[in-house]
């Protein structure tokens, strides 16, 4: 077998990853389970991971259910994404003061973003990042805050082994092997050799990580249950795409029947918006204080199912119908995000079906669309 | 916090400007001139727009409708909170700028042929710097042509200067409701295209104003078999960022922010005939 450096560590190693990051200075955030599902939150040791927890996924439901082999990532996406770190919810772009001279001084928060580690990123998350970076830090104009906390996180990936009911990331081509991006990846291997994680590290800094790690050689019958596990999961998928090109199907559908069917059940909640980790929509706010001599502009999420999203003064909202406001998020995410910034906008996770109050499925409605536009060709779906 | 040194992130964070002249162009509506307080922000280019910032109320996408060196002049209708303060600013008040952004209108395209500026009511802030740049060099375009629509006379703006612009340019103005003295043109502003000096086969138009306006002129234009691709257009979406980065502005495939807000027809067309898109 290939010397890759790969490695073998078991749940003391894992313990020993998260004091090592921490002892570097950084933030380490992963998933633990608060309130009946498994949340990303600051973790101080390993036994804050989701040992011995599931999920069961379903459109509009979530549910967590206890797992015999004590496995620490055998659950799928959870109601929150990685933006929640890297494009926070909420953040100060910059204050004004009116000087008593009647000057306005314009000053830039230039405290050093935090340093995170996020431990178990999944391959699609992995790739939802990496989508956030173009569109983030890629254009003419990058934002400087997003760039610096993204340079300085520490990302260590796991592979999937267990995918979700709605997951369809072999569809999007993000997993459940782990693509490019990484700092260290995990997987988790449970079987009668007992419970272990190879590693392999993408960087220098993971490699130097993972030297301080109690940890043996990878060894093959390792190194082949970790490969079988992830080839199961890829045809474990709950969901599919169609296996046409989205881009134009969506491009083709601007007028389907079939959005009328949608916007019957949709709410218009943006709870999909919040939950997909490449939404990136935010408004702005301004503020003052009440001297009226200081001032902050905010930015906050935002979602295009809001209808001021598109107020325009003296027109009103471009996209005033619900119909419309389904059709920009589905479109977008699978369309338009293509010529945008040169992918697509949607990575396969699941969240937006399960997080969806009425459970409207984004493959169900992509299928539906496609069933409908070869009804109205002729041509084979 | 410490204050940023000047162009640290110009696209982001204002840059302090003074108000150096306000006129009144009509009830609702002002040209505000200003120069920068330190250090200017990178050169405009005619179609683009900055992002002007009235202190605590919030800024807005506004054309330039006038450089003249570091002086960027705008002409702001009051349609709400930030159009409203920044339309009732006094020289010497301190606003913000980010820019410059967007895309421009490429006069070079025009070049050797016919020019036709179609503008309604606001939308003739971003043509104006044309005007200005074709009559500064005559020779260098064929005949030009600027048509105005304005809702009534009271609404028309630069008064002054059309004055000037007549005696260089098929300069055409007409009005949706005229009052008791108007003695001019009644009616959309496409019809006065009948009595503009171009041709079509040899011409470039820019399009500014209302988007039912924007379509009706295109279309008219296509009708008399001018090419889609010489037919510029300048859009307007919510803009809340302008660096690429909310959302908010989306045109189907575009960001205008970003892609626009000028935009060929032959892009803007199938997107402006989808409803609510
Ligand atoms: C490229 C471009 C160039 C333009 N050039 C000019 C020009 O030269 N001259 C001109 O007069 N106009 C111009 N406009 C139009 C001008 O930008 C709008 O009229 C202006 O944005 C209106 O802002 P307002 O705050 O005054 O109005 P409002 O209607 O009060 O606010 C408009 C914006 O604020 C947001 N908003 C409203 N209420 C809230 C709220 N409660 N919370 C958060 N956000 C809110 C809306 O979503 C909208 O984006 C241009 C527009 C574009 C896109
Ligand atoms: S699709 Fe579902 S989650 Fe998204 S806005 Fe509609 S009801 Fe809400
Ligand atoms: S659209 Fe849905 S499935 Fe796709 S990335 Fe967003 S939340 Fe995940
Ligand atoms: S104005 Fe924010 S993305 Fe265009």
């Amino acid at each position: 077998m290939a010397d890759d450096g790969a490695a073998v560590i078991d749940k003391a190693g894992l313990n020993t990853l998260i004091t090592a990051l921490a002892r570097r200075g950084r933030t380490v955030i992963g998933p633990t389970v608060r309130d009946g599902a498994i949340v990303l939150a600051e973790l101080s040791s390993g036994d804050e991971l989701p040992y011995g927890w599931g999920v069961e996924l379903e459109a509009g439901h979530y549910r967590l259910r206890e797992r015999a082999d004590g496995a620490a990532f055998a659950h799928s996406a959870g109601p929150q994404s990685w933006k929640t770190f890297l494009h926070p919810p909420r953040e100060r772009q910059w204050t004004a003061a009116r000087t008593a001279d009647g000057e306005l001084e314009f000053s830039e928060d230039r405290t050093p973003p935090p340093a995170y580690a996020f431990l178990g990123v999944r391959p699609c998350d992995l790739r939802a990042i990496a989508v956030q970076d173009r569109v983030l830090t890629a254009g003419p104009h990058a934002d400087a805050r997003y760039r610096g906390r993204r340079r300085r996180a520490f990302l260590v990936a796991v592979e999937c082994t267990e995918p979700g009911a709605t997951c369809f990331c072999v569809s999007m081509g993000t997993g459940p092997a782990v693509g490019p991006g990484y700092d260290l990846a995990l997987t988790e291997v449970l079987d009668d050799n007992g419970h272990r994680f190879l590693v392999r590290a993408g960087t220098q800094e993971g490699e130097s990580v993972l030297a301080e790690l109690p940890r043996r050689p990878a060894d093959p019958a390792t190194r082949t249950a970790a490969r079988d596990r992830v080839a199961e999961a890829a045809d474990h998928m709950g969901r599919t795409m169609p296996p046409v090109n989205l881009q134009t199907l969506m491009r083709d559908t601007l007028d389907a029947e079939r959005w009328n069917d949608v916007t019957a059940r949709c709410l218009t909640c943006g709870n999909c918006t919040m939950v997909c980790p490449t939404c990136f929509c935010t408004s702005t706010e301004d503020i003052t204080d009440l001297t009226g001599d200081h001032a902050e502009r905010w930015r906050r999420w935002e979602s295009c199912y809001d209808l001021d999203f598109t107020h325009l003064a003296g027109a009103g909202s471009v996209r005033s119908s619900p119909r419309s406001r389904y059709r920009q998020w589905l479109t977008h995410k699978i369309g338009t995000w293509h010529d945008q910034f040169g992918s697509s906008g949607c990575v396969g996770c699941g969240r937006c079906i399960v997080w969806c109050p009425t459970g409207i499925d984004i493959t169900e409605e992509a299928h539906a669309l496609n069933a409908e536009r070869a009804a109205a060709t002729g041509q084979p779906r | 916090m410490t204050v940023l040194a000047p162009r640290a992130s110009v696209a982001t964070v204002p840059v302090p400007y003074r108000v150096v002249e306000c006129s009144a162009e009509s009830a609702d509506t002002a040209t505000i001139a200003l120069e920068p307080v330190g250090s200017p922000l990178p050169a405009f280019t005619p179609g683009q727009y900055a992002m002007v910032y009235a202190f605590g109320v919030g800024d807005i996408p506004l054309s330039v409708c006038g450089i003249d060196g570091h002086r960027l002049t705008h002409t702001v209708r009051s349609v709400g909170a930030t159009s409203a303060a920044l339309r009732s600013l006094r020289p010497g008040t301190r606003v913000g700028v980010r820019g410059p952004f967007g895309t421009a209108w490429d006069l070079d395209a025009a070049s050797g042929r016919d020019l036709l500026l179609v503008a309604g009511g606001i939308g003739l802030a971003p043509l104006r710097p044309l005007v200005h740049d074709a009559l500064a060099a005559p020779q260098r375009y064929g005949r030009l042509n600027v048509l105005i629509g304005a809702r009534t006379p009271g609404d028309l703006l630069y008064t002054e200067e059309l004055r000037r612009w007549r005696d260089a340019a098929r300069t055409l103005v007409t009005v949706d409701r005229p009052d008791a003295t108007w003695t001019g043109d009644v009616g959309v502003v496409t019809a006065l295209l009948d009595r503009a000096a171009f041709d079509p086969a040899n011409s470039v138009a820019f399009v500014c104003g209302p988007e039912v306006m924007i379509r009706a002129t295109a279309r008219e234009l296509v009708h008399r078999a001018m090419d889609p691709d010489r037919i510029r257009v300048s859009l307007e979406r919510t803009m809340h960022c302008a660096t690429g980065h909310c959302g908010h502005c989306q045109l189907g495939p575009l960001l205008l922010c970003r892609d626009g807000p000028v935009v060929t027809w032959t892009h803007a067309q199938t997107l402006l005939f989808v409803r609510e898109l």
